[in-house]
């Protein structure tokens, strides 16, 4: 199998941006949180490379403690989505009759909310918090990865090997486990690499919105909003996360994509 | 006769589908914390009052009684009452419920002259230069915050160079058209690489079809066989995603509308939300979500009018 550049080229900017969350402490040139009167909405330049915030704090600081941040919910925000909607998939493609039309339809009723808004009504109901962000991402969030396993199992629960081990008298859980899955994971694995960088930018819209992460913390949706009153005068406040956060997002998507094309999902 | 049965059989089947979003709805409600009717009625009213509204939304009631009152209330479109402004909450989305509109369908009307430019272009040159750009492209595109990118743009095409707006609506469809340009371009960069990325799939897959063969053999050229034949064939399986790129684009209204202080229904929900106006919240998710099944439903009336082999 060849490895795709774009992978490679993905692969290596979320590898950096990992490096740039270990190393915050040593990579940043301020305290991210210390107000500094004496150096409000300074213009990047030597002393503060990204510029200050309208408290004086060092935005550069701030996009490098970030990154702790983003991958943390980028990363943990796809596990339970991905178990509960791989799980109810296979189980549903696999033994089919009930269980498969119970799935169904409730994945009919999940269709026609806008993601964005469900995540947002949940987190209104339990209130704003990143805990709360991956209760509403559990809920929500399982319906992409449940279609994907359904499909792959629908298909692999008729295969010659799936049907030998049958015969052979092995049990339902240990096929499903041992055949089924390994064999029905590249789509979803890809699936998830676009889903991380989703989860990423929908928490940043939280934050933005002044329901996920709260202030004063270096959360790049945060800053962003923190910036918005002087986008015309001071730029560099929302600028940079912004950057950054695109910069981190392209790596997952690239590797979402290099994936797909060395496992020959997409053409 | 037989379309009209068809037309029948579709809606009858988007009842289940109905009832299940108003169960996810009335759940949100039931999850609320707190008394909403002590918040709507305020702190002052006496327990007589209370009571009388408990009982008109039958929050005394066992929870499945509870539920059919909700949904009776929702069928007299009775969907309770704004704790902010003491008005119902119909009458708030239909004041709010046309901008949206107003911007999903902005937004969709710029966004098909690029889409189909660019799969064209990409699948017409597989793996070309353009075709790498234009995958490059999109997946920047899934990654850059609709929120920032809103915000750039006003500053930019708004303070910088004066052009837009930078919010509201105005107050005639010339200004509407121009009050909404920046908020629909911000939302378009989320939605174009996803189309794009389907409609040269669905091209490529017709491409290769055999019909393509017999059209360049019986001496059709290449531009003819792709206009006449290959391209009208990749239409239906993009018009397919086209619900699911309205409940994105419902989705993004909610940020967008907030940037650019449009005054739609994702503001009013965001609005509510942050001032713990549950009903509005409640009663928004669900025009949200009613908004898409009518979508769908138009779509797939429209997938058997192009080609009659999908109805039964």
């Amino acid at each position: 199998m060849r490895v795709s550049p774009m992978f490679l080229t993905g692969f290596s900017l979320v590898l950096v941006w990992g490096l740039i969350a270990l190393a915050a402490p040593l990579l940043a040139t301020h305290d991210p949180y210390a107000i500094d009167f004496e150096a409000i909405l300074q213009a990047p330049g030597p002393a503060h490379w990204f510029g200050t915030d309208n408290v004086g704090r060092d935005t550069y600081s701030r996009v490098v403690f970030g990154a702790r941040l983003a991958l943390y919910i980028g990363l943990l925000g796809v596990i339970a989505p991905m178990l509960i909607g791989m799980t109810i998939g296979l189980l549903a493609g696999y033994f089919g009759g009930w269980v498969d039309t119970l799935a169904m339809r409730l994945l009919d009723i999940t269709v026609p909310f806008p993601f964005f808004v469900l995540v947002l009504a949940i987190v209104a109901v339990l209130g704003p918090g990143i805990e709360n962000y991956f209760i509403a991402l559990a809920l929500v969030g399982w319906v992409g990865y449940a279609r994907l396993a359904r499909a792959e199992a629908v298909v692999l629960r008729q295969a010659e090997f799936v049907l030998a081990a049958r015969t052979m008298g092995f049990s339902h859980g240990y096929i499903l486990l041992r055949h089924v899955l390994p064999n029905a994971l590249s789509p979803i694995v890809v699936y998830m690499m676009t889903d991380v960088t989703l989860v990423i930018l929908f928490g940043a819209a939280l934050g933005f919105l002044g329901m996920g992460v709260s202030p004063p913390a270096a959360e790049w949706g945060v800053m962003i909003a923190e910036g918005q009153s002087y986008i015309a005068t001071a730029w560099w406040i929302s600028f940079f996360p912004g950057l950054a956060m695109v910069a981190l997002g392209v790596g997952f998507a690239l590797i979402g994509d290099g994936l797909a094309r060395m496992l020959r999902i997409e053409r | 006769m037989k379309t009209l049965r068809y037309i029948l059989l579709r809606l009858l089947q988007a009842v289940p589908v109905l009832l299940g979003v108003s169960i996810v709805t009335f759940a949100l409600m039931v999850a609320t914390p707190g008394d909403p009717i002590r918040l709507l009625v305020g702190d002052r009213a006496t327990p007589e009052t209370i009571a009388l509204i408990r009982d008109r939304y039958g929050l005394d009631d066992p929870i499945l009684a509870q539920y059919v009152t909700y949904l009776r209330n929702l069928l007299q479109g009775d969907l309770g009452a704004s704790l902010r402004y003491r008005v119902p909450v119909s009458q708030l989305i239909a004041q709010h419920y046309p901008v949206t509109l107003f911007l999903v369908i902005y937004t969709i009307v710029l966004t098909l002259p690029p889409v189909i430019a660019l799969s064209v272009w990409s699948a017409r040159r597989q793996s070309g230069v353009a075709d790498q750009v234009i995958r490059l492209l999109g997946v920047v595109g899934l990654a850059v915050p609709v929120f920032w990118l809103a915000l750039l743009f006003a500053r930019f095409f708004g303070v910088t160079l004066g052009w837009f707006p930078v919010s509201g609506f105005g107050n005639s469809f010339g200004e509407h058209l121009l009050h909404l340009f920046l908020p629909a371009l911000s939302t378009m960069i989320w939605v174009v690489p996803i189309l794009v990325r389907n409609l040269r799939s669905a091209l490529l897959d017709e491409m290769n079809r055999d019909y393509v063969l017999t059209g360049l053999s019986k001496g059709l050229g290449e531009r003819q066989v792709f206009r006449t034949h290959v391209f009208p064939n990749s239409i239906l399986p993009t018009l397919n995603l086209f619900a699911v790129i309205v409940a994105y684009l419902l989705g993004g209204s909610v940020i967008v509308e907030t940037v650019y202080a449009v005054p739609g229904m994702g503001k009013l929900m965001v609005e509510s939300i942050l001032a713990r106006d549950y009903f509005v919240v409640q009663g928004a998710t669900l025009v949200f979500a009613l908004t898409t099944i009518l979508v769908m439903l138009a779509v797939d009336l429209l997938s058997t009018a192009i080609d009659p082999r999908l109805s039964p």
